[in-house]
Order: structure tokens, then C-alpha cells, then sequence
């Protein structure tokens, strides 16, 4: 029904950056796909803007190579559109959605709008159930719900795919049900794509994943559809195929740089640090394509990593994005340096769904108590340490003393772990007791006396 | 009526040349699929149309054509316990209709056309009626009394009842002949313009507090009936956490909470755990007095503009029947960052980083529809507005917070050190404040509270512990000189025993009475604790005792109908502090 709209035009009259502006057509929907072709080469696009005759489009594999006068350009009449089945799990696309693993094209059960539509707030089921990962200050402390979109705040240099890998292979959900992993990646470099494809392959998530790779040198403005693909996937199997699915993208921040970089072709009036003003919309319609309906047993759960500029937590990117993701795991260069991993600065971490997804029935009743005060107890670390270094650590009075040894075991014991190493929720529960042991027994408040008779050991 | 012809399309503005017979801010209907607009500038023939739903696929040449009305709500029973978008399309029917996503051109009408209302009618033939009379009255939900009003700009006199034994909300039930002679056929419902506030006789004073059971609120920077408030904060210092508190157990009449670009599963909790939760006054479901407004950040950018305009008129509708109206935005930031987004697409002339010139005025217009009236003859309501900031970067001197606090009289700011450490609410003593202190403090003056006393001795303790911190920070703990260290020790009870409040336990909403007490108990225990270390007792005796950390968690322990444990809690500190006493006497 929508052939009657296709239009085909030949020669634009300006282009700009990624934009290409074609003039004289007629009747151009706001947001179609459009296809140009130059030499047999084609490439695709989405048109932005819309002004009587005039059409703004923006050419996902960049304009370099056009000639102006020469490119064909097809306006399809309709949205872009990707072709989603089960057949999808276990191969390879690149940014657009395009097979290339050499294992042929996807036929498709149906095809979706890659944009997807906004869920009905009153549809939405709030979740509840948790997805272990095997790492202790994730499970115990910013413990990851189904359902939720929670961000890794990192910054270069800093081990985020390793953990992002390690998530991967390690996670598991309490009940054995269908549980699928999409990896999006956006810009990254073709070493961290192969280091990513070699860990899946070793941990054995090949059979449950399915890849998008935009890398690096892959044109710029791709990866503004590429997280649209894997999340309209992500819908097609969490609510009409009922699976469980975990979404990891990285990087974020590569993705912001695009929307930047087109934002600004189109000469439009900048926000902070020359991003749009439109950025956290933009975002939103990433990170809320995530949650549990009523009626519906999967559920679309995000992981979105993304390295801070600067490792500025107020930076555009980090910030918005923390103002629509349900908490944030934050990676600290300082930990790094002392060579613990995974270097997750807690106190700045934080999973806001966690809550209704521990404790009794999920992990174990104590949980909820030992995490709240493992967090006080941390928390006061950072204050005895900056006293120490002012007063000398033999000028601490023993109860501080005893939060500097809380707190060397803490980062030593409880948060460093093997990169391959799985500890159940009971090792890392068993644990957190165990380096409370450092504390004297008046200083545990947020524990009740019965948790401390049945779990605590000086 | 109006007609236009597709010219331009930039998201979700678009642009419509040969337009003849609109007027600004006309509700319009664009293309083939219907979708809702608003006219938004008119410059000859063009009018600039800002479009409530995804525009992909509009293309140039489409139709659009105007509604005769401006961009209204329906105002009427049926809209309680409903959860709305930001045009006021019903979601729980979308829903029913259309499936788990929110489609274009979904439509309903926001009150159910099918429901039959009883009508306890009031006017007989022949009375003279105005702006507000009350019609008659439906029982709403089992707590809220629905007064049917004249609409606002009508009066006249009373020609026709017209008797049913039930109503639907579009069934005439009156008609008025103005002096003109012209007659109107009125029926339960009405449509108000969003934009356009509803008309009063007169603003008084705010003068009584709205109670939120929240300690930090009530006790140090109260809100008054009628009164604005603001809540700043960056990202995880508890911003929504504190809202819904609020939004749970003020003592309002009805609330309204607009969740305005804010998270999908934010919402999905409200809508699960507001139906259980029970007012403490009324012992009914909070849900029978809470209207919702979800405008994700996800749904279109336009209607997040609208949805606080939607709610405020829903707010003042209640107002006009005499009710004490509280109204929660969060937040407040997101419906400015949707002013800034459509200001750019129109190309205007950005102002401070990015946003509009009028940002100032559209806040001010926004707050000045709060406030404590009287709506007709000895009717008197308010609406309370709490609007929550959302600062980039946490950063307080950017135009939405410093144009916010214009024109609110409270000011909440959440401290992410605070938050950090999980003190929860995160509210900052040191930088928050309230103007409507003075006002309040009557109330509590009327129940033997002396607040003034009690706040000021507060204030004092924390003031003096900000002071002592420093010099800890340099020295250590131990340096300080007992009296010293007690006071750290009283403000340590004051944080964590005071104005920290779990909102998931039994201390979710704290009574006046256990305000009182709780605060009673710390004040006295330093004030004993003083005389102790006086008389010769070493600190650590003092702070070593068990009841130290027990009025640390009294909060969380007693329940608020037990005072009798207050009683015990008071009666073990004196006995302590006895046997202190006599073993250094």
C-alpha cells in the first residue's frame, strides 16, 4: 500500500556532513528510509526534516564519495524496517541489520518499525526478579533486576568489557527459562569487537546471542540505528516470543558523538557541550525500550556502557543518561590502579530497582540488611582514610582503625574477583559477613541482632 | 471550521501555509491518522503546529483542520483513580483498546461516556446561579464527594431540571438562561482550556500546614495549603522517592501526580503500590483521592509540555469545589527541556544554554496557579504545588533551578553527599529552606507543640556539629573537648534518629504526636547527657548505654498509635541517666 509513495529523484542540491538536501520532491514523509545509489554502490538514509519540495536527509554510511549531480535517490514511502524471527539468535549483523556472517539473510517472521512505539505506562509490570551475574559487588550491592536498564559509567582504560564479557557468559536467572543476550556495539574498536566475539565464544553464549557490530571506523551516523535494531529484536522476542533478554551496548558515549555530530550539520541551536537539546529524548527512546508487561512472561533488561569523557560523572552523556536509567554501576580509576577488578566504585553505584528483588524468596532474607550496611560501613572508610593521611593512620582511635582493615578487606576480598570466576549469591552474602568481622559488633546498626547471631563471625 | 495544508515537518513541529479561520493555540487535527495538535504561532497564512504524537510518515500536502476549541480537558466524575497521558487520553482504556503499546491516533474520551453517576441535585427551577454554583453532588469514589459546578463564565438563572434517576456524564441535567435570554443546556461534565487558569474571587494567606508525615518537611521546612514548593536535586539523590512519599500521605484532599519525562517503571510502581497503600485518615485506598498524569520520557516531547497544564487545570477544577489539592511534578525540568526542544525546532532566539527567553514567565505562570482561594460565596480551596528540579550535573545555577526559585516559597534541596551516605530523604538542613514557617508555626502551636523552640535548638545542634566537623577533619574526634563531642553525638541522634525517615517501614508516614515525642526524647537526652558530663560522667558511659542506639532506631520501631512505648523509651532514659548520676555522685 505504500508503493504509490515511492519517489525516485535524481542530483541533490547541497551536502553537508552526513546530510544530503534534495529539492523538487513532492509528498516526502517526515522520517521515511530513503536508498541512494552511485555507481552500484547503495547506501541508506532517513529523512529528517521535511520543507515543502525540500527533503533533509541523512545517510547512515556518510556522504563521502557522492557526486551530487549524479546520486539517485529512492524515498521508500515508509520507515525503516527490520525483519525479526528466532532464527536471529546466534548470528552476527552489522549496524544496520545486515547478516555478515555469511550464513545468508534472515527471512524475516515479520517486519518492525526500527523506532518502535512508546509502551503504555499503565501496560508495564514493575519488576522484580533478578539476574545474577556471578560478580559479588554487582550481585550483592547493585544486584540487576529483569527488567531494568542499568548503565556501567566507565572510563578509557578501564576494564568495562571485561566486566561487560563477564556479565555475558556469567549470568543466569533464578528459573531456568529461555534467557537470550543482544550485544550492540557502537564505534567500537575491531579489537575490543574480536575480544568481545572470543570471550562469547569461550563462554559459551554463542548459542544464546545475537551480535550487532557497528565498529569504529563503520560510518559515524549507523550507529544511530544500530541500538534501534537490537532493541526492536529485544521486543519481537521478550513480548511476542515471551523470552528473557539482556541488551548490552557499548559505547554510549560513540552513539551521543553521532547525534552530535548530525545535530549540528543541521545547524541547530546547541545544549551543553554542543549536544542537541533533544539528547535526553533521543536517549529515553533507547533506555525505556526495557521492562516487563502485564500478560507477557519475557522481559527486556539493558546494560548500556558507556565511557565518561574525562571520566566527568557531570558530563551531557553520564548525566542524562542517569537521569533515565534506574541507577548506575561506576568504575573507579583509582581502584584500577590498585589493581583491583572489578574497580566498581559503590558508594557512586547504585541499582534502584534492587530492593523489591532481594531478600526473602529472591536471595536470602539477610541481604537487604548486610548490603545497607556494608554500604554505611564503606562509606565511612573513605572518611577515616583522609583522616589517616592527615593524622597518621597510629593516631586513629581502634574502632577507626578497624574501618582501615574493613576496608583493605573490602576492596581486596569482597570486590576483587576473578575475571572468569562465578561466586554464587551465598559465597558473596558468606563473604560480606565474613570482612564484617573486621568491625567491632556496636558498630553494625543496620543489621538486626538475630542476622548478626545467625551469619556474623569476629 | 479551520483548515490548513501540511508545508514543513521537523519532528514533532509542523508548519502549515494557506491556513485560514485558526485561532492560537487551537486544538487541530493533522493528517489521515487524526493526530492531536496545537497551534502554537501564526504568521500570515502559517501556522506552526506542535503535534502530540509521532509525526513519521506526515508528509507535505496533508490536511489539517481545526477544532472550533482550544486545547481543553474534561473536567467531571469519572476522573479519579484514572491514569492519564499529557493530553489526557485515558491509558487504562488505550490500553484495553489499542495493546502494550501506545499507537498513533489511539483515541478515547478521557471520561468513560458508559458510566451512570447518581446525582444528588441541589438547584431547583428558578434560582439564580453563577460561576462554581453547585449543581449537585455524585459520590466520586467512596471519599471524594464530586460537586457538579456551573462552569466558570456562566450565569443566569434556572429554567429546566431535568430529572433522572441516573446520570451519564454527556446527559443534560440543568439548563440556564443567561440575561441575555440566551439558554445553555449543561450536563455533568464541562471543557476547560489548559492554558487559561481558572477564575477565583479572591487569594487569601496560606496558613495551614499541609501535613506530609515526613519529619524533615513538617518539623523544619513545612509546606502551608496553597503553598509551592521545589525539590531540587542531581539523579539518585531520591527526587521521585520523596514526591511519592508525599504524593502517599499528604493530608490533601486529592492528589494529583504528574510523572513528566520521567521512567516507565516509575509509573508501573505507582500503579501497583498505590492501590494497596491506605490513607491514614480516611483508612481507604490512597488511590480513591489520586488522579495520575504519565508522560513518560519516551512518549512525545509535546504532550510532556502539556501534561503539567493538564494536570494543574484538573487541580483547580477540584479547588472550585472546596478541596485542598496537592500536585506533584517530576519533574519540573523535563517539561523545560520540552520548552527548549520545541523552541529550537521553531527557531527562536535561544537564551541561557539553549533555553527560551520566556522560560521565566511559563515557570511563574505555572507556580501562580497554587495557592489558597475562594471560589465562590464561604467556599474556600487550594492547590499545593511540589514541583521537582532535575539540575544537570547537579549543578544549582543552571535557568531551572535559579528561575524555580523565583517563585517557590519552600525549597528542598537534596544533597548528594547525603544521598551517598544513604541518609534518606536526602533534604539538606543547611541549604534548604521554607517561608511558610512563620505561618505554620500556629498549628503546631495549637497542639502544645512548642515547634519554635524546638526547631530553633534543632537548627542550633546542626549548625554547631557543621562547625565542629571542620575542625574534626583536621584534628580527629579525639581531640575535641567532651561538651564538644556530646554535641556531635546530640546532631548524630538528630540525623540519624530525626530527620532520616525509612519511607518502606512502619516510619513511611510519622504522626504530629510521634514528631513530637521523638524529637522530645533526643532534645532531652542531650539535655540530660549535659548535665551528666557536668556532674563528672565520661562521655563514653553516656553514648555506650543501649538506649543511645534505641532512640536512633525508635523511628523504625514505634509504630505511631503506640506512645505508650515513648513513654517507656523516656522513662529508661531518665532511670539511666539516675543510676549515672549516682554512681559519679
Amino acid at each position: 500500500m505504500d508503493s504509490i509513495y515511492i519517489k525516485k529523484h535524481i542530483g541533490a542540491s547541497e551536502i553537508i556532513g552526513p546530510l544530503l538536501i534534495v529539492d523538487g520532491v513532492m509528498g516526502v514523509g517526515f522520517g521515511e528510509l530513503i536508498e541512494i545509489e552511485q555507481k552500484g554502490m547503495k547506501r541508506l538514509g532517513r529523512v529528517l526534516e521535511v520543507e515543502g519540495e525540500r527533503a533533509v536527509c541523512q545517510i547512515f554510511a556518510g556522504t563521502s564519495g557522492i557526486d551530487r549531480e549524479r546520486v539517485r535517490v529512492r524515498f521508500t514511502g515508509s520507515s525503516m524496517k527490520l525483519p525479526v524471527s528466532e532464527e536471529m539468535v546466534g548470528r552476527t549483523f552489522d549496524g544496520l541489520g545486515i547478516p555478515i556472517d555469511g550464513g545468508g539473510d534472515i527471512v524475516g517472521e515479520e517486519e518492525r518499525d526500527i523506532n518502535g512505539y512508546p509502551l503504555n505506562p499503565d501496560a508495564r509490570e514493575y519488576p522484580r526478579d533478578n539476574i545474577l551475574s556471578g560478580i559479588s559487588a554487582i550481585d550483592g550491592l547493585a544486584t540487576l533486576i529483569r527488567g531494568q536498564k542499568l548503565p556501567i559509567f566507565s572510563g578509557s582504560g578501564l576494564p568495562h568489557n571485561e566486566i561487560a564479557a563477564q556479565i555475558v557468559n556469567q549470568a543466569k536467572i533464578s528459573k531456568e527459562e529461555d534467557f537470550y543476550i543482544i550485544f550492540a556495539g557502537l564505534g567500537i574498536k575491531a579489537d575490543d569487537a574480536s575480544f568481545f566475539l572470543r570471550k562469547f565464544e569461550e563462554g559459551g553464549a554463542l548459542g544464546r546471542l545475537i551480535t550487532f557490530l557497528n565498529l569504529a571506523d563503520s560510518p559515524s551516523v549507523e550507529r544511530l540505528i544500530t541500538p534501534r535494531c537490537a532493541l526492536t529484536v529485544a521486543e519481537y522476542l521478550a513480548f511476542k516470543k515471551n523470552k528473557h533478554v539482556l541488551v548490552i551496548m557499548s559505547d554510549l558515549t560513540n552513539y551521543c558523538e553521532a547525534l552530535r555530530e548530525v545535530s549540528s550539520a543541521r545547524g541547530e541551536v546547541p545544549s551543553r557541550k554542543g549536544y542537541p537539546g533533544y539528547l535526553y529524548s533521543d536517549l529515553s527512546t533507547i533506555y525505556e525500550r526495557t521492562g516487563r508487561v502485564e500478560g507477557k512472561k519475557g522481559s527486556i533488561t539493558q546494560i548500556p556502557i558507556l565511557t565518561m569523557p574525562n571520566d566527568d560523572i557531570t558530563h551531557p552523556i553520564p548525566d542524562l543518561t542517569g537521569y533515565i536509567t534506574e541507577g548506575q554501576i561506576v568504575l573507579s580509576r583509582e581502584l584500577h590502579q590498585k589493581g583491583i577488578y572489578p574497580p566498581i566504585d559503590i558508594l557512586s553505584s547504585l541499582s534502584r530497582l534492587m530492593k523489591d528483588g532481594i531478600g526473602e524468596g529472591h536471595t536470602r532474607k539477610d541481604h537487604p540488611n548486610l548490603c545497607s550496611q556494608l554500604y554505611a560501613s564503606y562509606s565511612r572508610v573513605a572518611r577515616v582514610r583522609s583522616l589517616a593521611t592527615i593524622i597518621g593512620e597510629e593516631e586513629l582511635s581502634e574502632t577507626d582503625r578497624s574501618y582501615i582493615k574493613f576496608g583493605d578487606a573490602f576492596e581486596k576480598e569482597f570486590l576483587n574477583q576473578g575475571k572468569t570466576e562465578i561466586r554464587s549469591i551465598e559465597d558473596t552474602l558468606k563473604l560480606g559477613w565474613k570482612i564484617l568481622g573486621n568491625l567491632p559488633e556496636s558498630e553494625l546498626a543496620r543489621v538486626s541482632k538475630e542476622e548478626i547471631e545467625e551469619y556474623w563471625s569476629k | 471550521m479551520g483548515e490548513g495544508t501540511i508545508f514543513r515537518i521537523s519532528g514533532p513541529i509542523v508548519v502549515s501555509k494557506e491556513t485560514y479561520d485558526i485561532v492560537m493555540n487551537e486544538e487541530v487535527r493533522v493528517g489521515d491518522e487524526e493526530l492531536i495538535g496545537e497551534v502554537i504561532e501564526i504568521n500570515g497564512d502559517k501556522a506552526v503546529i506542535q503535534v502530540y504524537e509521532d509525526t513519521t510518515g506526515i508528509r507535505p500536502g496533508a490536511r489539517v483542520f481545526g477544532t472550533g476549541s482550544l486545547l481543553s480537558v474534561e473536567l467531571g466524575p469519572g476522573l479519579i483513580s484514572q491514569t492519564f497521558d499529557g493530553i489526557q487520553r485515558p491509558l487504562t482504556i488505550i490500553k484495553k483498546e489499542h495493546g502494550i503499546f501506545i499507537k498513533r491516533g489511539a483515541k478515547s474520551p478521557p471520561l468513560p461516556r458508559n458510566m451512570e453517576w447518581d446525582v444528588d441535585i441541589h438547584l431547583k427551577e428558578g434560582n439564580e446561579v453563577h460561576s462554581n454554583t453547585i449543581i449537585g453532588v455524585v459520590k466520586e469514589t467512596s471519599i471524594v464527594n464530586h460537586k457538579i459546578l456551573i462552569p466558570p463564565g456562566i450565569s443566569g438563572k434556572v429554567v429546566e431540571i431535568i430529572e433522572a434517576s441516573s446520570y451519564k456524564v454527556d446527559d443534560p441535567i440543568c439548563i440556564v438562561e443567561g440575561e441575555d435570554g440566551v439558554k445553555k443546556e449543561l450536563s455533568l461534565f464541562h471543557r476547560w482550556p489548559v492554558r487559561k487558569k481558572r477564575p477565583f474571587r479572591k487569594r487569601f494567606p496560606p496558613e495551614e500546614i499541609l501535613f506530609t508525615g515526613q519529619r524533615v518537611i513538617d518539623f523544619i521546612f513545612p509546606i502551608a495549603k496553597g503553598g509551592v514548593a521545589a525539590i531540587p536535586g542531581g539523579f539518585g539523590t531520591g527526587k521521585t522517592v520523596t514526591q511519592h512519599s508525599l504524593a502517599k500521605w499528604a493530608d490533601a484532599d486529592i492528589i494529583i501526580y504528574i510523572g513528566c519525562g520521567e521512567r516507565g517503571n516509575e509509573m508501573a510502581q505507582v500503579l501497583e503500590e498505590f492501590p494497596l497503600l491506605k490513607d491514614p485518615r480516611s483508612k481507604k485506598s490512597i488511590m480513591e483521592r489520586t488522579i495520575l498524569i504519565a508522560n513518560t520520557s519516551n512518549m512525545p516531547v509535546t504532550a510532556r509540555e502539556s501534561s503539567i497544564y493538564t494536570g494543574i487545570t484538573i487541580a483547580e477544577y477540584y479547588r472550585d469545589m472546596g478541596y485542598d489539592v496537592a500536585l506533584m511534578a517530576d519533574s519540573t525540568s523535563r517539561w523545560a527541556e520540552a520548552l527548549r526542544e520545541i523552541s529550537g525546532r521553531m527557531e527562536e532566539m535561544p537564551a541561557e544554554r539553549g533555553y527560551p527567553a520566556y522560560l521565566g514567565t511559563r515557570l511563574a505562570e505555572f507556580y501562580e496557579r497554587g495557592g489558597r482561594m475562594e471560589v465562590a460565596e464561604g467556599r474556600v480551596g487550594s492547590v499545593s504545588i511540589i514541583g521537582a528540579v532535575s539540575p544537570p550535573g547537579g549543578d544549582f545555577s543552571e535557568p531551572v533551578t535559579t528561575n524555580t526559585k523565583r517563585f517557590v516559597r519552600a525549597f528542598w534541596v537534596l544533597d548528594t553527599r547525603l544521598a551517598y551516605s544513604r541518609h534518606y530523604p536526602a533534604i539538606s538542613w543547611t541549604d534548604s529552606y521554607s517561608e511558610y514557617f512563620d505561618e505554620i508555626s500556629t498549628w503546631w502551636e495549637e497542639q502544645d507543640v512548642p515547634i519554635r523552640e524546638l526547631r530553633g535548638r534543632v537548627m542550633e545542634v546542626l549548625h554547631e556539629e557543621k562547625k565542629l566537623l571542620q575542625i574534626v577533619q583536621l584534628v580527629g574526634e579525639g581531640a575535641l573537648p567532651e561538651r564538644e563531642r556530646l554535641t556531635l553525638k546530640e546532631a548524630e541522634l538528630i540525623r540519624e534518629g530525626f530527620l532520616q525517615q525509612n519511607a518502606l517501614s512502619v516510619d513511611a508516614y510519622c504522626s504530629p504526636a510521634k514528631q513530637y515525642r521523638m524529637i522530645k526524647i533526643i532534645l532531652d537526652f542531650g539535655e540530660g547527657a549535659l548535665d551528666l558530663l557536668e556532674r563528672g560522667v565520661p562521655l563514653f558511659k553516656i553514648i555506650e548505654l543501649p538506649i543511645f542506639s534505641e532512640i536512633k532506631r525508635m523511628g523504625m520501631e514505634i509504630p505511631n498509635e503506640k506512645t505508650d512505648k515513648f513513654d517507656e523509651l523516656e522513662g529508661k532514659v531518665k532511670e539511666e541517666f539516675e543510676r549515672l548520676k549516682s554512681e559519679y555522685g
